[in-house]
């Protein structure tokens, strides 16, 4: 059971007057690199990392959550959770209901990846339920098929179900890699969405000031970019 | 586990096979085994007891109670399961977080701000600062709850029919002996009825079982969660990369659910078996014959 | 946009007719009722099309395993065990592995190429697998139900001379019938219930038509507010289920019709039958 819940305290070094306080990070632990469950059952990847940087520098408490994503901003709204650290795309459909801090990840680019580099991308294409990528594919005019996990979307082309999958870049550039040759990406890339920051209540601003000013430093010194480059490789998009 | 699992991927064979399935990870699947026996050990006498409430409610002589436990039936066994789980939790939630907001806020208001639900800091269940622990104790008990209500609902409609199977005329006598009506209720009808309702309240809980993997949706990582997580792909960023094995975990799980089923086959038969000693069924009557 | 034209371009959206994208923005409540109740459509249509089926297959499956003879008997029983022993959700999940491994160019059967590709589509798959698990689950209460058959009946039958299959057309049938019928009702619930996994677990959605949990799903997805499409939801299959309730009820009157009526079993649920 204790580690269903993924906690991690970190200890406040200053700050008395929030330090009781535990702010609670929202993730879906199932979109490496992003986020995923690391095989000591813990939430892992690049925003694992960020998340705990930027605790550190806010002097927070902080303690992980994950949540499945179908519900990750209602939760929030219900107070499940403080923060949503989850590869959220800065939309303006999520920004109306909710507030966003600065992106700590540049707008990331969407890719095809397919069998066959002459795939017809007006064709089958899969992408996950309800994402921007599903959105955009069904505005294309190509046919989406969609699918609950993003895993089974990529797994939907290698078995014949879909010519094509359109998911993140970055999500699906290790794929790729590790594919044999067997996947490739096709077409062009699209850009979506206003990068990715930290969901947050649109009542908690006190929150989001301080969030802020921790992604600005770490952008300042150079750190972000050195978590991405960690987890994205040299040649993802920085800041 | 092993100290030769430090580092997975220069191991192979049977060494990697091992320390891949002693992984925290797997660990955590093993672990949700558990979970899922608890919840069921704990819904299922819950939901007994809304069962029993509903059904007790619906003979009522009074119409609105009546209607209440017929209503509550009703209305949670039109509902699938599984859109109730969807929006339910959250609401109920939600309701305990304002009922408490009343009790401890110092000036509370209306909690509900747009889509947005907000209480002072001291209603909120748990404590901001509580340990993720009771987060986790908080989460499984709403999860025990809404089973207990929608299988309640099912339990209630079981009972109910239990209930007026009793063979009027053991009641009638009851009466005859001076029995008040509470009296005919505790001493006769509840202790004859689970006879009649055993098949019924057998086969909700081997749907009840059948239901478990839709606890992840109430937020419990339960043995399907697992499985998914675990078979999926894994690329270089984990420490065991795999391809895609979800169909050989989901076996394991099919596997699980067939002995599961099995087992509880055998001791609902058993327990059938006792009830119906004695009793004036059919059931009765071939246990008569068999022991003679 | 008012909200007849809303119906206008929504009302069969499920099906692939009328506006090809789905609402983006100003989400209106005709929206959602409208296309929750379009996907209603896919519910019904699994419903009914497996209850159809698996009613036939039911009766043979409950048949063999009321057989003298091993043979016939096992596999029934094994057929009845595996669909009611293991979660649908698992069920849906092997069968759309399992369809997925024919080959994708087709199966040559004696030189005419079968197409394989439309057994991974929800329409087809899907319909399988719950025609398989409801078979599975109403052999089993049509099975109960043959052993519930009074000794009495089928005596008289013999001493009438009545025997083989006019013993199971005139006595058999129509008592099993009776006697499983309010089991049978509560089975068909279930099963309209069940259909709400297909598209939640087991099979994609193709060019966004899915059934009345997939646009509700959608709704809370884009509006983040999950207490308005779900309730939606769950207020369609009430009605749903009033009406499966009451076709059914109309049935079990026939099939009574001939009992003097104070003895008419009315749809009430008995206890030994809920699924």
């Amino acid at each position: 059971m204790k580690n269903l819940l993924l906690a991690t305290a970190l200890i406040a070094v200053s700050g008395a007057a929030f330090a009781q306080d535990v702010v609670r990070l929202g993730t879906e632990g199932a979109y490496p690199p992003f986020n995923f469950i690391n095989d000591a059952g813990e939430v892992a990847g690049f925003e694992r990392e960020v998340g705990d940087e930027l605790c550190k520098r806010a002097s927070l408490t902080c303690e992980w959550v994950t949540n499945e994503w179908d519900s990750i901003i209602p939760n929030l709204q219900s107070g499940n959770y403080d923060v949503i650290i989850a590869g959220m795309s800065i939309t303006d459909e999520r920004d109306e209901v909710i507030d966003f801090s600065q992106n700590y990840f540049p707008p990331a680019s969407s890719a095809y990846v397919a069998m066959a580099a002459d795939a017809d991308l007006k064709g089958v294409v899969a992408a996950q339920v309800s994402t921007i990528q599903a959105g955009y594919v069904a505005e294309s005019g190509a046919t989406v098929l969609e699918f609950a996990t993003p895993d089974e979307s990529v797994a939907a082309v290698r078995n014949g179900e879909a010519v094509a999958v359109f998911a993140d870049k970055d999500f699906l550039v290790p794929i790729v890699a590790e594919s044999n040759g067997e996947l490739m990406f096709v077409g062009e890339e699209v850009q979506l969405g206003g990068g990715v920051g930290l969901g947050l209540r649109e009542s908690d601003t006190e929150l989001k000031d301080k969030f802020n000013a921790a992604i600005q430093s770490m952008k300042d010194d150079g750190s972000l970019n050195a978590l991405i480059e960690k987890h994205f490789g040299a040649e993802a998009a920085k800041f | 586990m092993f100290a030769s699992c430090a580092d997975p991927k220069s191991i192979e064979g049977l060494t990697w096979a091992m320390c891949y399935l002693t992984s925290g990870k797997h660990l955590d699947f093993y672990w949700s085994f558990l979970t899922v026996l608890l919840l069921l050990a704990l819904t299922a006498p819950a939901a007994l007891a809304m069962g029993f409430a509903g059904a007790t409610a619906a003979r009522s002589r009074l119409l609105p109670v009546s209607l209440l436990g017929k209503g509550y039936a009703a209305i949670v066994r039109g509902v699938p399961d599984i859109v109730f789980f969807l929006f339910f939790v959250i609401a109920l939630d939600q309701g305990l977080e304002y009922l408490k907001s009343l009790a401890v806020c110092e000036n509370p208001v209306w909690p509900w701000q747009g889509l947005e639900f907000r209480v002072c800091p001291e209603a909120k269940i748990p404590l901001g600062k509580s340990s993720a622990f009771w987060h986790q104790a908080y989460g499984f008990a709403l999860a025990v709850f809404t089973f207990a209500l929608v299988f309640g609902a099912f339990a209630a409609n079981v009972l109910y029919g239990a209930m007026n199977a009793v063979p009027r005329a053991q009641l009638e006598t009851a009466e005859a002996y001076g029995m008040s009506h509470g009296q005919v209720f505790r001493r006769i009808l509840v202790p004859q009825m689970w006879v009649y309702a055993l098949p019924g309240l057998s086969n909700l809980w081997m749907i009840l079982i059948k239901a478990t993997p839709l606890l992840f949706l109430l937020g419990v990582k339960d043995i399907v969660y697992w499985a998914r997580e675990l078979g999926g792909s894994k690329t270089q960023a984990y420490e065991y990369p795999h391809p895609d094995w979800r169909l050989w975990y989901f076996l394991g799980l099919l596997v699980f659910y067939l002995l599961f089923t099995k087992v509880s086959e055998i001791v609902l038969a058993r327990i059938s078996a006792r009830l119906n000693h004695g009793q004036a069924t059919a059931g009765g009557e071939a246990l008569r014959k068999a022991a003679a | 946009m008012t909200c007849w034209e809303t119906v206008q371009a929504y009302a069969f959206r499920s099906l692939g007719f009328g506006e090809n994208l789905l609402p983006r923005s100003d989400f209106t409540l005709c929206q959602q009722i409208t296309l929750i109740g379009s996907g209603m459509l896919w519910n019904i249509y699994f419903g009914v099309l497996a209850l159809a089926f698996g009613f036939f297959l039911a009766v043979a499956v409950a048949l063999a395993k009321s057989s003298p003879r091993a043979l016939v008997r096992k596999p029934a029983e094994w057929f009845v065990f595996l669909f009611r022993g293991s979660p649908l959700f698992i069920q849906f999940f092997l069968a759309y592995e399992a369809l997925q491994m024919l080959p994708k160019a087709g199966i040559n059967i004696l030189g005419i190429t079968v197409e394989t590709a439309w057994t991974t589509r929800a329409w087809a798959g899907a319909l399988l697998v719950l025609f398989l698990n409801t078979s599975a689950y109403a052999a089993e209460i049509f099975h109960g139900a043959l052993k519930s058959i009074p000794k009495g009946d089928l005596e008289a039958a013999e001493a009438y001379g009545i025997t083989g299959w006019q013993k199971f057309r005139r006595i058999q049938w129509p008592t099993m019938l009776r006697l499983a019928w309010p089991a049978y009702t509560n089975e068909a619930i279930f099963l309209f219930h069940a259909t709400t996994l297909v598209f939640f677990s087991g099979f994609p959605a193709f060019r966004q038509m899915g059934d009345a949990l997939y646009y509700a799903n959608y709704f809370a997805d884009k509006t983040f507010n999950p207490f308005v499409p779900y309730p939606i939801v769950a207020v369609y299959f009430i009605l749903l289920t009033l009406l499966v309730t009451w076709i059914f009820a109309v049935v079990n009157r026939r099939l009574n019709r001939h009992l003097p009526s104070n003895v008419k079993s009315r749809i009430r649920l008995r206890p030994q039958l809920i699924r």
